[in-house]
C-alpha cells in the first residue's frame, strides 16, 4: 500500500496534475475568498469553506480520474494484480494518495484564516477545527466516489465526467429535497427524511455550525469505505468476467 | 512444481481455454506453443492470478492460486505480452517501485537491481524515462520487472514479439541463462524459438492441450521415415541409380539442379534406418562428390501443423 501511495504521489508531483489541481483550486479559491469574505466583509470560516467545497467538488475528478482507469487501459494493472499485493492494498494506496493531495491543498487555505483573524476576534479555534474536519471528511467522500468511478471505466475522461455527474447530482438532490417549495407526491414523502439522512451535505452543515458529532464522522468514513469496497469489487469482478 | 488441472475459461459462448491440464516441472524451460488466439495468454493470465478461471485449478508447490494467491504470486515473475510499464517513470524509479510491491527488503534493493540490470543489459539506460526507450529496451525493462524478487518461476508471454533479429537472439541468450536457476515458461507462436531454447513443449490449439512432450519425442513420434536432403555432383541418372541401390533407402525424390553440374535430392529412409554413411560410401565409390548432406527430421513445423489440424479445423 505504501509503495502504491508513494508512486501516485510521485506521479502527481512529477507530472503536472498535482500542480494543475492545486493551481486551479488556489486561484478560484482566492477569487472566492476575495468576493465572499473580503468584499462582503464576512470574517466567517464557514462561508469560506462552504465556497471552497464547491471547487473541490468540481476539481477532485482531475485527481481521481486516472487512478484505476489508466492502469486498466495501459494494462499496467497486470503488474499490480500479479504482485503479492491485494486489490484492497492497491485501491487504498491510490485513494490515500489523492486524499493526501486534497489535505495538502486544504492546508494552504489556512492562510486565509490567518488573514481573517487580523480583522475579527470572533474566530474560535475549536469551531474552526471542527469546520475543517467536516470539510475534509466531505472531500474524502468526493475522492472515494472518484476512485469508484475510475474503477468502472478504462477512460479517464469518462471517469472524470462520471465523478462530476455523481457529485453534482448528490448536491442537487440535497438542495431539491431540502427546499420547502418542492413538494413530493404523498406516496413519496417518506423519501424526504431518508434522503436528507443520506445526504452528504446536510451533515457538513452541522460541522460548519460547530457541532461535532461522532455519528456524522462515522457516516462520512463509512460512506467512503463503501465506495472503496465497491471499487474493489468492480476490480475483482473484471477478473472473473466471462463476457 | 506447477500443476494445472482441468483449466477452463469461458468468454460468452466461447471457450478460450477448455479442460487444459499440464504440469510445469522444477528447473525446466517449458515452451508453450500455439497459434494466435489459441488461448496461450489466457492460460498464462490464469496461472499468474491476473484473471480467474471458470473452472479447474492451478497449484504451485501445493498452494492454490485462488486460496493462497499471495504465496503463489510471490513465487512467480510475469512478463505479459505487453510489458506493464509506467512510461512516465525512469527505469530506476520503475524497478524500485516493483521491488517495493514485491516485498524486496530495502537494504537489498540496490544490489538486487544491479544484478538484474546487468543480466538483461539495461545498465546504460537506468536513468532514462521509459517513455523514451526503444521497443527492445522496453522489453528488457519488462524482463527485469519479472525478475525482481528472484521468483522461482518466470513466465514470459511472447517475449520476442516485435524485436529485431539481433534482439531476438539476445532475449534467447537471456532465457537460456535464466533457465540455469529458474523454472521458465515461454509462450510463442514461433517454432524455431521454442525449439531453440525449450526442454519440453506444450502445444495448445483452440483452447485444448494437444501435445505435451519433449522436442525429440514430438518430432520423432510423428516421423514415419527419416529424410535427408542431398546435393551431389555428377550425372543425374547415374547418381539416382546409385542412390536407389543403397541399403535402407526407400525412395529418392529429385529436386533438379540448383548449382552447375550438381543435382539435389531428398532421400527417404526405410523406418528409422540411418542411411547417411551408406550413401556417403556409395557416392564416394562412384566418384560423385557429396556437397550437401543434411537430415530433415527435425521438422517441428510439420508436427505443429498436423497436431493443430487434427483437432478439427473449423472455417
Amino acid at each position: 500500500m505504501r509503495a502504491i501511495w508513494k508512486r501516485e504521489m510521485q506521479n502527481y508531483y512529477l507530472t503536472s496534475i498535482g500542480y494543475v489541481f492545486m493551481g486551479i483550486f488556489l486561484l478560484v479559491g482566492g477569487v472566492m475568498f476575495y468576493l465572499g469574505n473580503v468584499l462582503s466583509m464576512t470574517p466567517s470560516v464557514a462561508t469560506l469553506l462552504g465556497n471552497l467545497n464547491y471547487i473541490f467538488m468540481l476539481t477532485v475528478p482531475i485527481l481521481t480520474m486516472r487512478l484505476l482507469s489508466e492502469e486498466k487501459r495501459t494494462k499496467t494493472d497486470q503488474l499490480l494484480i500479479t504482485s503479492p499485493r491485494s486489490v484492497w492494498d492497491i485501491v487504498l494506496g491510490k485513494f490515500l494518495a489523492a486524499l493526501t493531495v486534497v489535505v495538502l491543498t486544504t492546508l494552504v487555505t489556512l492562510v486565509y484564516v490567518a488573514m481573517l483573524s487580523r480583522y475579527t476576534d470572533r474566530l474560535y479555534p475549536g469551531a474552526i477545527a471542527c469546520n475543517y474536519l467536516g470539510f475534509l471528511l466531505l472531500c474524502m467522500c468526493y475522492v472515494a466516489i472518484g476512485v469508484l468511478m475510475s474503477a468502472l471505466t478504462e477512460s479517464q475522461v469518462s471517469a472524470a465526467v462520471l465523478t462530476l455527474g455523481v457529485n453534482v447530482l448528490l448536491e442537487i438532490l440535497e438542495s431539491v429535497f431540502s427546499s420547502q417549495t418542492f413538494t413530493l407526491p404523498d406516496f413519496l414523502s417518506f423519501l424526504r427524511p431518508v434522503l436528507s439522512w443520506f445526504s452528504l451535505y446536510s451533515r457538513y452543515n452541522q460541522f460548519a455550525a460547530g457541532r461535532l458529532s461522532f455519528a456524522n464522522i462515522l457516516y462520512y468514513v463509512s460512506f467512503s469505505g463503501l465506495m472503496l469496497f465497491l471499487a474493489v469489487r468492480v476490480m475483482d469482478r473484471r477478473r472473473w468476467s466471462e463476457g | 512444481m506447477i500443476e494445472i488441472q482441468h483449466l477452463t475459461k469461458r468468454y460468452g459462448n466461447k471457450l478460450a481455454v477448455s479442460d487444459a491440464s499440464f504440469t510445469i516441472q522444477k528447473g525446466e524451460i517449458l515452451g508453450f506453443l500455439g497459434r494466435n488466439g489459441a488461448g496461450k495468454s489466457t492460460t498464462m493470465n490464469i496461472i499468474t492470478g491476473y484473471i480467474s478461471a471458470s473452472g479447474g485449478t492451478v497449484k504451485l508447490d501445493g498452494y492454490d492460486i485462488l486460496e493462497d494467491p499471495r504465496e503463489v504470486k510471490k513465487r512467480i515473475g510475469y512478463l505479459p505480452e505487453q510489458p506493464p510499464l509506467y512510461v512516465d517513470m525512469t527505469v530506476n524509479e520503475y524497478l524500485k517501485f516493483v521491488c517495493a510491491i514485491k516485498d524486496v527488503k530495502k537494504s537489498r534493493i540496490r544490489g538486487h537491481l544491479d544484478d538484474i540490470t546487468d543480466l538483461v543489459g539495461l545498465g546504460e539506460v537506468r536513468k532514462r524515462l521509459i517513455r523514451n526507450l526503444s521497443k527492445g529496451y522496453r522489453q528488457r525493462v519488462g524482463m527485469a520487472q519479472a525478475l525482481v524478487g528472484n521468483p522461482e518461476v518466470v513466465i514470459l508471454d511472447e517475449p520476442t514479439v516485435g524485436l529485431d533479429p539481433k534482439q531476438i537472439l539476445e532475449v534467447r541468450r537471456m532465457i537460456r541463462q535464466l533457465g540455469e536457476d529458474h523454472t521458465i515458461v515461454l509462450s510463442s507462436h514461433i517454432l524455431p524459438e521454442v525449439a531453440d531454447v525449450c526442454d519440453r513443449l506444450v502445444i495448445i490449439h483452440q483452447g485444448k492441450i494437444v501435445a505435451e512432450d519433449t522436442l525429440e519425442n514430438l518430432t520423432h513420434s510423428e516421423e514415419d521415415s527419416r529424410r535427408i536432403r542431398m546435393r551431389i555432383a555428377g550425372g543425374n541418372d547415374e547418381i539416382r541409380a546409385a542412390l536407389e541401390r543403397v541399403p535402407g533407402v526407400k525412395r529418392v525424390d529429385g529436386l533438379g539442379s540448383r548449382e552447375k553440374d550438381t543435382f539435389d535430392y531428398i532421400l527417404h529412409a526405410d523406418g528409422t534406418a540411418d542411411i547417411r554413411r551408406g550413401v556417403f560410401a556409395a557416392m564416394a565409390g562412384k566418384g560423385f562428390p557429396v556437397l550437401i548432406q543434411r537430415p530433415m527430421d527435425l521438422d517441428l513445423e510439420d508436427v505443429f501443423l498436423q497436431l493443430t489440424r487434427e483437432s478439427g479445423e473449423e472455417a
